[in-house]
């Protein structure tokens, strides 16, 4: 019975579990970072389509397709800039809860 | 190396690690959003090489004074369920 449990809840080799749980955060990590890519160039397609295709002709027009990586450009800034006064904005908030606490 | 194992340690390690993951994730979507919210409001023209000097201290603003909005009311409510009572 003893040797049962023992050989059940035995656990694999230290080196092997290091590495599965490397594997595991690195895969967690990775599609969480795969899935922020993806909602922010759906969001900038839908923002800068809405913004520079007034009206759909036959093709893309070069003003169009101008205006589009200007758009791209503006609206990755913009996330930049948003991501950057929200963590300032979070981290202040943080303090001064600590600081209430005191 | 599927049939690997972790110990009690190694579990708690992940736990931690997948809140912490999660709680970022949170705050990701909320940048997501913030942004789709304040492009909306703050970029009103045709996208130039560089924002209109308004259009930029609007997105500086627009994440404290949203934050600032969410607080005012969370206040006025409470103010008014404190004066009914």
């Amino acid at each position: 019975m003893s040797e049962f449990f023992k050989s059940s809840s035995l656990s694999s080799s230290p080196s092997d579990m290091a590495a599965k749980k490397e594997a595991v955060m690195n895969g967690v990590r990775s599609e969480i970072a795969l899935a922020s890519a993806q909602e922010l160039i759906n969001k900038t397609n839908e923002k800068c389509f809405a913004k520079c295709i007034a009206k759909p002709g036959t093709s893309l027009s070069s003003s169009e397709e101008t205006c589009l990586s200007r758009c791209l450009e503006r609206y990755l800034e913009t996330f930049n800039v948003i991501s950057k006064t929200y963590s300032a904005r979070l981290s202040r908030e943080r303090e001064q809860r600590q600081l209430n606490q005191i | 190396m599927d049939n690997v194992k972790f110990d009690e340690a190694t579990q708690k390690e992940l736990t931690t690690f997948l809140e912490r993951e999660q709680a970022q994730a949170r705050i990701n979507s909320t940048v997501h959003n913030l942004t789709s919210m304040c492009w909306d409001k703050c970029v009103t023209g045709t996208p130039g090489s560089r924002f209109a000097r308004g259009e930029e201290s609007c997105l500086l603003n627009c994440v404290d004074r949203f934050m600032d909005t969410s607080l005012f009311i969370i206040k006025t409510i409470e103010g008014q369920r404190s004066q009914q009572s």
